[in-house]
């Protein structure tokens, strides 16, 4: 998804006096949501909308989301490339509109050297858990969240589990001689 | 309420600031006294359990030295497994409620990265433990979308049948624990009778009472068994019944619904702001289900309601519990007089495993059989977001791929993890005893929860 | 296996035999429910097979009155200064069963957030195989561990 940004950035600087015409959903709510952000670009990801951002502008979408009748924000879940992106990690967030029957995706690529996002807690305070999840799982931390600590591990865990760098931890299988029971 | 205390015949309440009646001291040990001095009337029948409020304003102008920390959990009997609640008290009021998780993680997402497509249901069934074919459902669905396979008829219908059963007995076992964390006992004996019926059923098909691995990415793992019709037919008289005696015992019964009516109430705006599914949002009002709003596997072309309440307290989510166990009885009973004949696995060579009496006669059946098992199939590069109705909310898989056999990334949107969020708010202000009615009410799986 | 289902023969028992015998006929299991297997112990609790066949369905949450704990599912890292603080307020004579593959060995999930096997945790006298073991499995484990104990090779 990265590539295909850059891509659309390196054409607008070669030709600045062409604009670029973004490809839009065809629904209206998607559309004129999405129209004010010149940086975010929307693609179908088998048949499901997907929005790319820069994670600057989370919050300010994130809140014309919500008044344009995303009322709930599902899920917030991370993604690790490491090695396959220099960009390491993203951020996946999905809404949902009943009033309109919706589901929208938001990714956002986050690079590894500054993995921090600002936390959609004030706007869907529904998402606390899930931010802490992916704090505690991928080490990718959220300003302004009013809790910031590990929700699944011990609390003086090390590390990040669900990195791709982090092993599985698995302990070679040993079997011990047991006594029989007649 | 002042007003209609005293209609009642109660004697008249004591207000801040005027002598203290001799009922309020006597009995009452110093602390306690302390701490009525600055009660107001409300207050004072907040305490006497008489109403409760469900404004989670906390009142920070008392002294933080007055509340008592308790810590339940995690090993208590009534917190459905291993939730530990750190609960401030004041009094026997609740003020503050944070539910502490984390005691059952299994590490599953990772544990996915390491196995394949098709071994993932075997990892993803192990979540939510009372619900295991629908997170077998939502991971086939989710791994079929990225191959872009159609399944067959059949294939979705018995997908349908045995993701309905298993709602049902995940609904037992709800009303059972709720039952049994309340004190009513019986309910906990009449719902796991239910269930063992239909667990027998589940088990002559899957050949496992749990964890059945039964759904699977290209179909399901084995066709019906004969006499299947027989069992469902079973089911479909005994379930009306048995409702009818769940409703003589508890829903129309004065103890039950004087710990349940009322307590622990969520409002709609609270519901959708934390991101609360299945018949927890529900019991609001919200007509939300995804059976409708977003079908899967042809259940659209069953008919059936979606089952509403509009007080959201704890008796309300009871209700749409027991009544969309009518609800996927309606279903079931549709699916088993229109089962489709044909097959029960999706035609793809690359992904289904051959037939076991093709391996003994084609030596490329045998290659095939051994590549899907050891190596696993390819699933395309890309992402997908797919979403069921399990019993406890939208249960979603988000799934990576790159190309490979085994995903990049493996997600489950847990239905329970986020209807957690809704304890703190349903608990404020609420007395220490709902508690134990609040959990049971939203019905979480701690397996689901913490994966 | 030897199942002792009348008591011993009053002239010819020894006491310890007597106090043995006797420890396994009201045997009260904590509740430590907290995986799958949580369920099927629920089950075996319930009306279908019902464990208070033999003494047993007295389910305490408090862990001092408990003789027999009942490690019902996974056992994360996070969990195990927890079950070991609960085998600890036990009191003596106490016995532990181990219900199902990841309790007895991690089972499936051979990772970083789980403890690999119970017994590195506490001892274990009954290991019961199964994910999750059936309400049968569990009674037939049960059983075993009340003939050991009547045998004299499990009496504390």
């Amino acid at each position: 998804m990265s590539e295909m940004a850059s891509d659309q950035e390196s054409e607008g600087e070669v030709h600045p006096l062409v604009v670029e015409s973004r490809p839009l959903p065809k629904a209206t709510v998607l559309a004129s949501l999405i129209e004010p952000f010149d940086d975010a670009a929307w693609e179908l990801s088998f048949g499901q909308d997907v929005v790319v951002l820069p994670r600057a502008q989370l919050r300010d979408f994130a809140a014309a989301a919500k008044a344009a009748g995303f009322e709930m924000c599902v899920d917030v879940t991370a993604v690790d490339h490491h090695r396959a992106r220099r960009e390491r990690f993203e951020l996946v967030v999905n809404l949902v509109s009943q009033r309109h029957g919706m589901r929208l995706r938001i990714r956002l690529i986050i690079p590894a050297d500054d993995p921090t996002v600002p936390s959609l807690v004030s706007i869907y305070p529904g998402t606390n858990f899930f931010e802490r999840e992916v704090f505690d799982m991928f080490g990718i931390s959220f300003d302004d969240h009013p809790d910031m600590t590990r929700i699944l591990m011990p609390d003086d865990w090390q590390g990040h589990p669900l990195r791709k760098d982090f092993g599985v931890g698995s302990v070679p299988v040993q079997f011990k001689e047991s006594h029989q029971v007649t | 309420m002042v007003d209609e205390r005293t209609e009642r015949g109660t004697t008249e309440l004591w207000v801040s600031g005027t002598e203290e009646p001799d009922w309020l001291v006597a009995g009452t040990d110093e602390g306690a006294q302390l701490m009525q001095k600055e009660e107001t009337v409300e207050r004072t029948i907040e305490q006497r359990g008489t109403r409760v409020i469900d404004d989670f304003v906390i009142d920070d102008s008392i002294d933080s030295d007055e509340r008592m920390v308790v810590n339940m959990g995690p090993q208590h009997p009534s917190t459905h497994g291993v939730l530990r609640l750190h609960l401030e008290l004041e009094g026997e009021i609740v003020r503050k409620v944070k539910p502490i998780i984390g005691y059952l993680h299994t590490g599953m997402e990772k544990t996915a990265e390491e196995l394949t497509f098709l071994q993932g249901p075997t990892n993803v069934t192990r979540m939510d433990y009372l619900a295991p074919l629908h997170n077998e459902l939502v991971f086939s669905l989710a791994v079929e979308k990225l191959l872009g396979i159609e399944m067959p008829p059949r294939a979705q219908a018995i997908r349908i049948l045995m993701t309905e059963l298993n709602r049902i007995s995940s609904h037992l076992v709800a009303a059972a624990t709720n039952g049994l964390d309340i004190g009513a006992i019986s309910m906990m004996f009449y719902g796991v009778r239910e269930r063992e019926m239909i667990l027998a059923f589940l088990e002559k098909v899957t050949g496992l009472r749990m964890n059945h691995n039964f759904i699977r990415p290209g179909g399901v793992a084995a066709d019906l068994p004969d006499g299947w019709q027989d069992d469902i037919a079973g089911i479909l008289d005994r379930m009306p019944e048995a409702l009818v005696e769940y409703d003589q015992m508890l829903r129309y019964n004065h103890i039950w619904r004087g710990r349940t009516v009322d307590v622990a109430i969520l409002t709609e705006q609270e519901a959708l702001a934390y991101g609360i599914t299945g018949p927890t949002l529900r019991a609001t009002g919200c007509e939300w289900d995804l059976r409708k709003s977003e079908p899967y596997s042809g259940i659209e072309q069953y008919e059936f309601d979606i089952v509403t309440a509009s007080n959201g307290d704890a008796y309300d989510r009871y209700r749409v519990r027991m009544d969309e166990i009518a609800q996927s009885l309606r279903i079931i009973e549709q699916v088993a007089n229109t089962m489709p004949l044909g097959d029960y696995k999706a035609d793809d060579a690359k992904v289904v495993p051959p037939p076991r009496k093709r391996i003994d006669e084609s030596m490329e059946a045998l290659i095939h059989h051994f590549k899907i098992y050891t190596e696993g199939f390819k699933v395309p590069e890309g992402e997908t977001y797919v979403a069921i109705e399990s019993p406890r909310g939208e249960l979603g898989c988000y799934l990576v791929s790159d190309g490979g056999s085994k995903p990049l990334r493996m997600h489950i949107r847990a239905p329970s993890f986020a209807n957690l969020q809704a304890l703190p708010i349903m608990m404020v202000d609420s007395m220490l005893a709902d508690t134990i009615a609040a959990i049971a009410s939203i019905d979480p799986v701690m397996g689901d929860v913490d994966r | 296996m030897a199942r002792l289902t009348t008591p011993p023969n009053l002239l010819t028992m020894t006491l310890g035999g007597a106090v043995r015998w006797a420890q396994t006929r009201s045997m009260w299991p904590a509740t430590f429910g907290l995986a799958c297997c949580a369920i099927e112990m629920m089950s075996t609790g319930a009306a279908h097979n019902d464990i208070a066949r033999f003494g047993m369905e007295v389910f305490r949450a408090s862990p001092r009155q408990a003789d027999l704990m009942i490690v019902a599912g996974r056992v994360s890292q996070k969990m195990a200064p927890v079950l070991r603080q609960v085998y600890d307020q036990m009191a003596d004579p106490k016995w532990v069963i181990s219900m199902g593959a990841c309790a007895s060995s991690g089972g499936m999930f051979n990772n970083y957030a789980l403890v690999q096997g119970v017994d590195h945790v506490v001892p274990v006298d009954v290991y019961i195989p199964g994910c999750p073991p059936g309400p049968q499995s569990l009674i037939h484990g049960i059983l075993t561990l009340q003939d050991q104990i009547v045998d004299g090779a499990l009496a504390r």
